[in-house]
Formats: structure tokens, C-alpha cells, sequence
């Protein structure tokens, strides 16, 4: 049963690594968001076992978080935002998938380095995930560095903080995880909304911002 | 609560947690800003108290000698800058440059960032620390971006991605540490609290220990502006208010630094793992570097003083990586000493940008002339942080190049570099700004000197002569960040 365990949860963590690569060569927004979507639902079932694994219910409601927040509410606020805004068919160029590919493996390949020997005396469901949510984080930050539109770099932090979330639902008996993903999700939002406003500076020029901060305090 | 069981550590959190919600409901904002530096002043009394009666370690909050040093010193600022605030603020809604409501919300803020720093520094617990500086970069985000022109959007969004990234790695560190403590604190809440990580931490796995401090390192030290993480600071010091820029580089710096500290005697307690201070030494060394040159090609007044803060956090990170109580004790007393003179500098430079209209240091010529106190304050506070004697700061460096002579002589050659880069180039700007013929606007302003000619007295005082007790708790405090 044991094996089981370890194989399930493996299987979710490897799929995380997977999404993240499949986030590095999406040239368009849409299917950017998509593949966030297919992540965030990964993440969540990755959490969830986790859950039934370490009988530990309060990462139930962790995945729960994931699943309603980062699979449902934030993606469709996104692309409400991004079809708004028209840019919902834009490609963005992304010089070099090839190279940023072979960057993403080494970081990988970097990752399991830096994580196996430094945990070679963990348990090995906790060792494996936290190498797969250190290439996560990694993979994030690359594709942060490589991304230019904003959009696509909240995108690229998400995918960061989704690894991150990983790796504390795999320290065992970690207290504050639910408390944490709370803490990430406020960000998060904040972070929508961030772009939102500073979309609209780039769309309309700056009298017009002032202009509606003052439409909207008149009523006071 | 009776007087008997009254908790300063609590008040410290409560006051300015409940001044937050209070200040957000006020809608008169002549009010706001009083009540803004009642409370403010009423925390400090808080920290005065810590000093005589030390509450029991507890499950989410402790007050030891080391966090004591930084409560004090950050109310003391926070409450000084909120005196500075309230006449800068009424300055900003004369003109125009913010609306009442837009004053209403940066108050609340303000009291909000004061319970998220003392929080970071009073929690006993990894997480609820990690906790607390999230919310101290989100409150001052929201405050950097409140003047709402393109420029102070992007600076704020800039600060936010970067800050954003620094927190999540320092949340991966805090996570790896947790692992580390595992195995022999057991699962759960105990190992993630300070006092109990400090005192089982020689049995903690020393290589998951060392890639721990990596990612700390980088997380909380790109919220502390070491170079090459450095990017959001000078924007978001140079387009927020004022008030936020000295609040910045005086106290949420030092609480992002205190972040580093902790987890360097975390370390330090583990006889296997590396020892953290070849890491500090090389951020702060290229801080300093690099901060020095980037002066000398600044044309904004508040963006040059940002680079003069990211130079003078290069030398404390230098000092404390550098570790024994010789270098400690000058880390500790240059991070003071550099907080008190950097946020006397904000004041006024807050002063000085709203008398002439500008930020743009070619525009400000003749300050001595035409404002007589705020530009004699000016070459006081920038004499201060250059390093010149007698002031406070010229002996904090002294005993950092000197402890750095004694142990390690090829180090000192490139600090001195550093410091004597720095000190041309803020010099080279000053004396433009300083002396001549004034130009351009010259507004007659009701500047409150009050905070400004505190700060340099303090600074003055300690230059001339440091008080026998605060040497000792020091060089006890120096003692045990070892």
C-alpha cells in the first residue's frame, strides 16, 4: 500500500513539472491560461492526496482552495481581463523555445542536485516532492525572466507559487499551510487587480486614469 | 485587562492593529493624522516599556535581547516619521496632490505597515514571521502607488514582482528549515518556533540546513535591497511619499535584515552546516560597490538618497557577515545610526521637494539661502551619512573598517573603496544643492524641524559619546548573534 502511495503521489508532482514546461512554450494567451487552469486542477488533487496520505484534513481545505480559487475564479477573471483588453488572440514572441527548454531541464537537473543529497535521510514522499516544487519554482521564475507582458508574468509567479504550495503540503505535519495559501491567494488577487489598473495606464494616457479616480470619488 | 497582566509585546501588535480599522472609518483627516501619531507614540512608549519588563517567551510571540534592539529603534522611527507625516500630508492635500480620501487610506495604512513590522519582529514562529513581512510589502506597495501617476504605478508594480519573488523564496527556505527540524523536534507546530529551533538546532540536518539559508538569503535579502536584487528599491523610494521612503530605508530594511540574522544564528548554532557569513559578505560588498557607483549618475534627490540606503545596508550585511562581537557591535551600531540620519534625510528632502516643486536635483540650487534650515539640516544629515566625524555614523564605519583590518586586511581595501566612492559622489551633489544662487520656485512651507533636529542630535550624541549602558547591551546582544 505504501508503494501506492509513493507511486500516486509521484504521479501528480511528476504531471506539475510537466505543466510547467507546457507553460514555457505557450505563445498565446488563451492557451497560457489553459494550461494554468490544467495546472492549478493538478496542484489541487496533488494537495488532496496528500491529505489522505498523511491524514492531515486540514490540507483538504488547501486543495479546496487551489481547486476554487487558481482553477476557477482567478483563470476567468483573467480572461475576462485579457479579452476586455483585446489581447486574447495577441502571440506574444518568446525568443527561443528551444533554448529556454533546454535552460528548463537544466534547472530541473539542477534542482533534484541541490534537493536529493540535502534529503537523503527524509521521508521519500517528502524528499521526491520537494525536488518536483523546487523545478516548479525554478521553472516559474524562467518563465518570468523570459515573459515581457504582464499578464503572463502573473501567470509565470502563480506557477511559482503553486510549486511552492507543493513543497509545504509535502513537509510532513507542517502547520500553517492552509494559513499560508490564504496568504498567497490575498497576493494573488492584489496581484490581478495590479494588473488591471496598470493595463489601463498603458491602453489610455495618464489624464484619463486621474479621470476616473475622480469620477469614482465624487459620490462621497 | 487589569494593569496586572498588561503585555507590552501585545500592545505592540493591538494598538497599531486597532488604530488601522479606526483610522480607515475617520473620514476628517486633520483628525487622522493626530490620532495617526498619538498611537504611534503611545507604541513607542510600548517598545520603552520591553525594556524593563520582558514578557515570558510564548507560543506566538518572544522579546529577547536581539528583537528589542529593533522594536525600539523602529517605533522610535515610526513615531518621529508620523510627527514629519502629519505636516507633510496637510502640505500634499493643500496642493492638490492627494484627495482627503486618498489621506484617510494612506493613515490606516501606516498604522497597518507599524502591526505588520512588529509583528515580523516580536513572532516566535518561521511562518508567522514570513507571514508578516508579506503583509509590511503589501501595505507599502499600496502606499507607494498612491499618488497614482504612471510613474508611481510602475514603481509600485515593480516592487511588487520583486518583492513578490523574494517573499515566495523565502517561504521555500522556511519550508526547507521546517524539514530540517522535523526529524528531531517531531511533527507540527513546535518546529517552526524560534525557541524551540534555537535550541535543538546542532542536531538538524546541516546540508538541508545550507540549502535553507541560500534561498533565505536571496528571499528576505532582496527585501532588504541587497545588489543585484536591488531593482525595486529607488523607484519605489523616489515616487512614493516621502513619510514611506523614510519609513523604508529606516525600518522595513532592518526588518527584512533582522529575517537574515535570525536564520544566520540559526546556522551559527550548527557545528556541520556552512557558515553563513561568506554569502553576506560577497551581497554586501557588491551592494556597497555598486550602490557607490550609481550614485554619482542620479538626477532625482529621493532616488540618490535609495542608493545611499542600498550602500549603507551593503556595509551591515558586510558587518554582520564578518561575525564576532567586534563587527557585530559595529553592524549594530551603524544599522541605528544609519536608520536615525537616513530618515532624518527623508524629512528633509520631503520638505525641500515640496518647497521647490521638484525632485530633480539640477532644479535645487542654494538651499542654505533660501530655506536656511532646511538646507543646513540637509548638509547636517548628508555630512552624517557620509561618514564625516564627529558624527554617529563616522565611528560605526570606523569600527567596521577596523575589525575588518584586524581579521581579514584584503576585504577592508575594497569597503574603504566603497565608502570613499560613495562619499565623493554624495558630496559632489550636495554642494549643488547646498550652496549658490537659489533658482527656480521657492515656496514658503510650514516644515516641522522637530523630528529632523532629533534625529541629528541623537546621531550627534552618539558620534561624541555612547552611553555606558547601551554599549553593554550591545556588546551583549553582539555576543549573541555570535
Amino acid at each position: 500500500m505504501d508503494r501506492l502511495y509513493f507511486d500516486v503521489a509521484h504521479l501528480f508532482a511528476g504531471s506539475l513539472v510537466l505543466t510547467s514546461f507546457m507553460l514555457l512554450y505557450q505563445d498565446r494567451m488563451s492557451g497560457l491560461i489553459n494550461v494554468f487552469m490544467l495546472q492549478a486542477v493538478i496542484l489541487s488533487f496533488s494537495v488532496g492526496w496528500q491529505a489522505y496520505a498523511q491524514h492531515a484534513p486540514h490540507l483538504y481545505l488547501t486543495a479546496a482552495i487551489a481547486l476554487v480559487f487558481k482553477a476557477l475564479v482567478i483563470p476567468i477573471a483573467l480572461r475576462n481581463m485579457i479579452v476586455r483588453l483585446g489581447i486574447h488572440r495577441e502571440i506574444e514572441i518568446i525568443g527561443g523555445v528551444g533554448v529556454t527548454m533546454l535552460l528548463g531541464i537544466a534547472l530541473v537537473g539542477l534542482s533534484l542536485a541541490i534537493v536529493l543529497p540535502a534529503t537523503a535521510t527524509a521521508d521519500p514522499l517528502a524528499r521526491e516532492d520537494i525536488a518536483f516544487a523546487l523545478s516548479v519554482v525554478l521553472l516559474g521564475l524562467l518563465m518570468m525572466v523570459t515573459r515581457r507582458n504582464a499578464v503572463s508574468q502573473v501567470i509565470g509567479f502563480m506557477s511559482l507559487e503553486n510549486g511552492l504550495i507543493l513543497a509545504a503540503a509535502g513537509a510532513k505535519g507542517m502547520p500553517l499551510v492552509v494559513e499560508i495559501s490564504v496568504a498567497f491567494s490575498v497576493l494573488i488577487a492584489f496581484i490581478v487587480i495590479g494588473i488591471f489598473l496598470f493595463r489601463i495606464r498603458e491602453r489610455f494616457d495618464t489624464v484619463d486614469v486621474q479621470e476616473l479616480d475622480r469620477v469614482r470619488e465624487r459620490p462621497r | 485587562m487589569t494593569l496586572m497582566n498588561f503585555d507590552p509585546a501585545i500592545a505592540l501588535l493591538a494598538l497599531p492593529a486597532f488604530a488601522a480599522v479606526i483610522l480607515a472609518l475617520l473620514p476628517d483627516y486633520r483628525l487622522t493624522s493626530r490620532i495617526n501619531v498619538l498611537v504611534s507614540g503611545l507604541t513607542f512608549l510600548c517598545a520603552g516599556l520591553l525594556l524593563f519588563e520582558r514578557p515570558a517567551p510564548g507560543r506566538y510571540l518572544f522579546v529577547d535581547d536581539l528583537n528589542v534592539v529593533f522594536v525600539v529603534l523602529s517605533t522610535f522611527i515610526g513615531f518621529t516619521t508620523s510627527v514629519f507625516s502629519a505636516s507633510y500630508i496637510d502640505h500634499e492635500l493643500e496642493s492638490g496632490k492627494l484627495t482627503p480620501a486618498y489621506a484617510r487610506f494612506y493613515h490606516a495604512m501606516y498604522q497597518a505597515l507599524m502591526f505588520a513590522m512588529n509583528l515580523g519582529l516580536l513572532a516566535n514562529n518561521i511562518g508567522l514571521m514570513w507571514v508578516a513581512i508579506e503583509v509590511s510589502t503589501l501595505t507599502t506597495v499600496l502606499m507607494v502607488g498612491i499618488y497614482r501617476t504612471p510613474e508611481a504605478l510602475e514603481a509600485a508594480w515593480k516592487y511588487f514582482i520583486l518583492g513578490s519573488v523574494g517573499i515566495a523564496l523565502a517561504l521555500f527556505g522556511t519550508i526547507l528549515v521546517y524539514m530540517a527540524a522535523e526529524p528531531v523536534i517531531g511533527e507540527g507546530y513546535d518546529a517552526m518556533v524560534w525557541t524551540s529551533l534555537m535550541q535543538h538546532a546542532a542536531h538538524f540536518s546541516p546540508r538541508l540546513l545550507n540549502v535553507a539559508f541560500v534561498f533565505l538569503m536571496l528571499g528576505y535579502g532582496t527585501k532588504v535591497g541587497l545588489a543585484p536584487m536591488h531593482a525595486w528599491l529607488p523607484d519605489a523610494h523616489a515616487e512614493g511619499p516621502t513619510p514611506i521612503s523614510a519609513v523604508l530605508s529606516g525600518l522595513l530594511l532592518n526588518v527584512a535584515l533582522y529575517a537574515v540574522l535570525r536564520f544566520k544564528m540559526l546556522l551559527a548554532a550548527n557545528a556541520a552546516a556552512i557558515s553563513p557569513g561568506a554569502l553576506m559578505i560577497a551581497l554586501g560588498l557588491a551592494s556597497l560597490i555598486f550602490a557607490g557607483f550609481m550614485l554619482y549618475r542620479r538626477d532625482d534627490i529621493k532616488r540618490l538618497f535609495a542608493y545611499s540606503s542600498i550602500e549603507h545596508m551593503g556595509v551591515i550585511t558586510f558587518a554582520f557577515g564578518m561575525g564576532g562581537p567586534l563587527a557585530n557591535f559595529a553592524g549594530l551600531l551603524h544599522m541605528t545610526m544609519h536608520s536615525l540620519t537616513k530618515s532624518a534625510i527623508f524629512f528633509a528632502v520631503g520638505h525641500i521637494a515640496q518647497a521647490k516643486g521638484t525632485q530633480k536635483i539640477a532644479d535645487i540650487k542654494g538651499l542654505t539661502s533660501s530655506h536656511p534650515m532646511l538646507g543646513w539640516g540637509l548638509v547636517a544629515s548628508v555630512a552624517a551619512i557620509a561618514g564625516l566625524p564627529p558624527l554617529g555614523i563616522f565611528m560605526s564605519e570606523f569600527l567596521v573598517v577596523s575589525s575588518t583590518f584586524a581579521r581579514q586586511p584584503l576585504l577592508a581595501i575594497p569597503l574603504v573603496l566603497g565608502l570613499l566612492i560613495a562619499f565623493g559622489a554624495l558630496f559632489m551633489r550636495l554642494i549643488g544643492m547646498a550652496f549658490g544662487e537659489p533658482t527656480g520656485r521657492a515656496d514658503k512651507i510650514e516644515a516641522s524641524v522637530v523630528p529632523l533636529l532629533t534625529h541629528l542630535s541623537l546621531v550627534l550624541i552618539a558620534g561624541l559619546y555612547l552611553p555606558a549602558h547601551l554599549v553593554a547591551w550591545f556588546q551583549n546582544v553582539a555576543r549573541l548573534l555570535g
